[in-house]
């Protein structure tokens, strides 16, 4: 909210700061790209917190924790692939958690009914598609603002799963299924849900950054009416994104679901803000039309190996909420007053040359 | 509609604005009739007095959301606020009971108002995003919250027993809760409506380039517009440790995204340059009385949420429409409606 038509995004290539930088301007060495790339920077960031934790906290560089990190960042992971491209067209979901929280809520009454539970998990995801087209309706069918749509149906979806499961749990899913969510590949440290996960956003990774429908969202993010004159179909592209946000939320139910062993009409309640923390620490302008997917899974990344860090070095929970927030502001100050501070030195340097 | 004077924007605007405070308003009586030919004990001074001390510190955190929400801006951090203000009040009043009301609404107050300062200045000065900030300085104000409070809750048989007995006592019939919403409605409302900053914070919310070209000080009012909301936030934390008595960290959880519904609701266009302070009080009179009629009609209290979520879309899609039709007016096509 609150463009700013002084922000540092207006003032020309030459003085934007590193974050707001795209990917592929080429011609850089690799140094340059480090301090220039936001998502880079991020990735060197997270190696670097990831080492100091490894030689600091005792048990974090453990096969076993590293597990657990894996699986605790899944959830928020998954949801944010899509999210990321909806920010990047300049919407927004924050139903993603509502959404989540009702799939696992029908799951559980679908299996209690008596349904297979391959039909169950396949059921479930096509519901997220359809809450997602149910935003997608809202907001380009009826052309409202996706911040108050995605609230109104962050409350809905959420009241819908209460509705459905009330206040129980369902949790006798077959011990295959439960197993099956935390279990693990190669060697036995790379969970599978991981290994998912990361297929999926080489998925999302290879439409955002290598097909014409993925640069297309850049530019709708940019300026959508100049997009819509260009040729392009911003409302079918804008609904299909709310449609796979959905599906993934969807998804992500099913994997909160079977992981926790647990339907619940309040799983993952408050998980959209964590997302959307995430997606702009990894560098995604909320105005739209700048980010990589590259960062925002470094932000993920770094988010969780600073939770579990300070869990294991015994730092109390409410620390970390300050250290969430901190970081989240600062990944969007700092840029912004080197980027500022950098235009203010050049037009100086200007003005004495 | 005929009657409308196209050359008088004025008066336009004004039927507007009262069409969409009477949207709500209607709303409100249809559910209040039903319920009440439903269970006619829910007219009774007593359950209207719950309902009125219900709605009162949504009414206020909703206020001090739309000031911030007609500039083009949103405090994700009320919730926050509102918890740290009433650990900090319960606090100073288990150990000082001594101390006057007044002042510890003043220390809510500044509390929440120096919030609203941190607020202020990431967003007006370093030109971030309100949304971000704010997302931000929920997590960092809540985190701070539990690091005072740790485990500890301060209970009601810790607070001085007079301020407790604001929570519940009434003048003339009306809780004093309420009286304070109510004047902070009027007060908020007024200079919102009628002294220039108040009037350059829609402008502001309108178009920030064009304000800013006409030389309006848009950091400084946007600034001034989240300090108030915090404040605003603070003065709702003392309230609530009047009425709710026990205070831990965990207090006013979750509650941003009901205060924005409650705005929204209210007409207060999410993007800015609309809405009052009045339409978002009754929105948040309206979110509170939903709660208590599915009670009284007995509907599954878990439909609560789903409704508001309703309600929510609904709002924004006749929000929407009113727009559209008075574009269309605006344009002169008038004669092809109704």
């Amino acid at each position: 909210m609150a463009p700013e038509t002084e922000g540092p995004g207006t003032e020309g290539p030459g003085t934007t700061d590193p974050r707001t930088e795209g990917p592929g301007t080429g011609r850089r060495d690799v140094l340059r790209s480090v301090v220039a790339r936001w998502d880079v920077l991020l990735l060197v960031v997270l190696a670097a917190v990831s080492v100091a934790a490894g030689v600091l906290v005792d048990g974090f560089a453990s096969g076993r924790n590293s597990q657990f990190l894996l699986l605790d960042v899944v959830a928020v992971a998954l949801i944010a692939l899509p999210l990321t491209l909806v920010v990047i067209t300049g919407e927004i979901d924050l139903s993603v958690a509502g959404t989540l929280g009702l799939c696992s809520a029908v799951m559980g009454h679908l299996w209690v009914a008596g349904l297979p539970l391959e039909v169950v998990v396949v059921l479930t995801v096509l519901l997220g598609a359809v809450l997602g087209a149910v935003n997608a309706v809202f907001v380009t069918g009826f052309g409202l603002p996706s911040l108050a749509v995605t609230i109104g149906t962050l409350a809905a979806y959420r009241g819908l799963a209460f509705v459905v499961l009330g206040d129980q749990a369902v949790a006798d899913f077959p011990a295959g299924w439960t197993g099956a969510a935390s279990s693990t590949v190669a060697g036995g440290v790379v969970p599978w849900a991981v290994v998912v996960t990361l297929l999926l956003a080489v998925v999302f990774g290879v439409v955002l950054h290598a097909t014409p429908f993925g640069r297309s969202l850049y530019a709708m993010g940019d300026n959508a009416e100049a997009a819509t004159f260009a040729g392009l179909r911003v409302a079918r592209a804008k609904s299909w994104l709310f449609v796979v946000s959905g599906a993934v939320s969807g998804l992500a139910g099913v994997y909160w679901t079977l992981r926790f062993a647990s339907a619940r009409a309040d799983n993952a309640a408050g998980l959209e803000l964590a997302v959307v923390a995430a997606v702009l620490l990894g560098g995604v302008s909320i105005f739209g039309g700048r980010g990589t997917l590259l960062g925002v899974l470094a932000g993920v990344l770094l988010l969780g190996v600073v939770r579990n860090a300070l869990q294991l070095a015994d730092v109390a929970a409410d620390t970390l909420d300050v250290v969430t927030g901190g970081l989240l502001i600062a990944s969007v100050v700092v840029p912004n007053a080197v980027g500022l501070g950098r235009a203010r030195w050049r037009r100086r340097r200007r003005r004495t040359a | 509609m005929a009657d409308v004077p196209r050359d008088d924007g004025t008066r336009f605007a004004h039927r507007l604005w009262v069409a969409r405070e009477s949207g709500i308003v209607v709303a409100l009586a249809l559910l209040l009739l039903v319920t009440v030919l439903h269970n006619p004990a829910f007219a009774s001074p007593q359950s209207l007095r719950d309902l009125l001390l219900g709605a009162a510190i949504l009414v206020v955190l909703a206020v001090g959301q739309t000031v911030v929400v007609v500039s083009r801006n949103i405090d994700l951090s009320v919730g926050a606020v509102l918890g740290l203000s009433a650990f900090a009040t319960g606090t100073l009043l288990s150990s000082a009971p001594g101390t006057p009301t007044a002042l510890v609404a003043l220390v809510g107050l500044g509390l929440g108002a120096l919030c609203g300062v941190v607020n202020g200045v990431l967003v007006a000065a370093a030109r971030v995003p309100a949304l971000v900030i704010t997302l931000g300085t929920l997590h960092v104000f809540r985190g701070v919250d539990h690091r005072w409070a740790g485990g500890r809750q301060v209970n009601a048989a810790d607070m001085p027993r007079d301020f407790l007995r604001l929570g519940t006592s009434t003048v003339l019939g009306v809780p004093v809760l309420a009286i304070v919403a109510v004047v902070v409605v009027v007060v908020v409302g007024y200079c919102l409506r009628s002294y220039r900053g108040g009037r350059e914070l829609y402008a502001i919310g309108s178009e920030p380039a064009a304000a800013r070209l006409a030389g309006i000080p848009v950091g400084r009012r946007v600034f001034t517009a989240f300090v108030v909301c915090g404040a605003l936030a603070g003065l709702a934390g003392v309230l609530y440790a009047a009425r709710f008595g026990t205070v831990d960290a965990t207090a006013g959880t979750g509650i941003e995204l009901q205060v924005v519904a409650a705005a929204v609701v209210g007409g207060v266009a999410i993007f800015g340059g609309s809405g009052s302070v009045y339409g978002a009080a009754l929105g948040a009179l309206l979110l509170t009385t939903i709660g208590s009629s599915l009670a009284v009609l007995r509907i599954d209290p878990f439909w609560q949420q789903a409704v508001v979520g309703a309600l929510i879309l609904a709002a924004i899609g006749i929000d929407r429409l009113l727009a559209l039709r008075a574009a269309d007016r605006l344009r002169g096509r008038s004669s092809h409606g109704a």
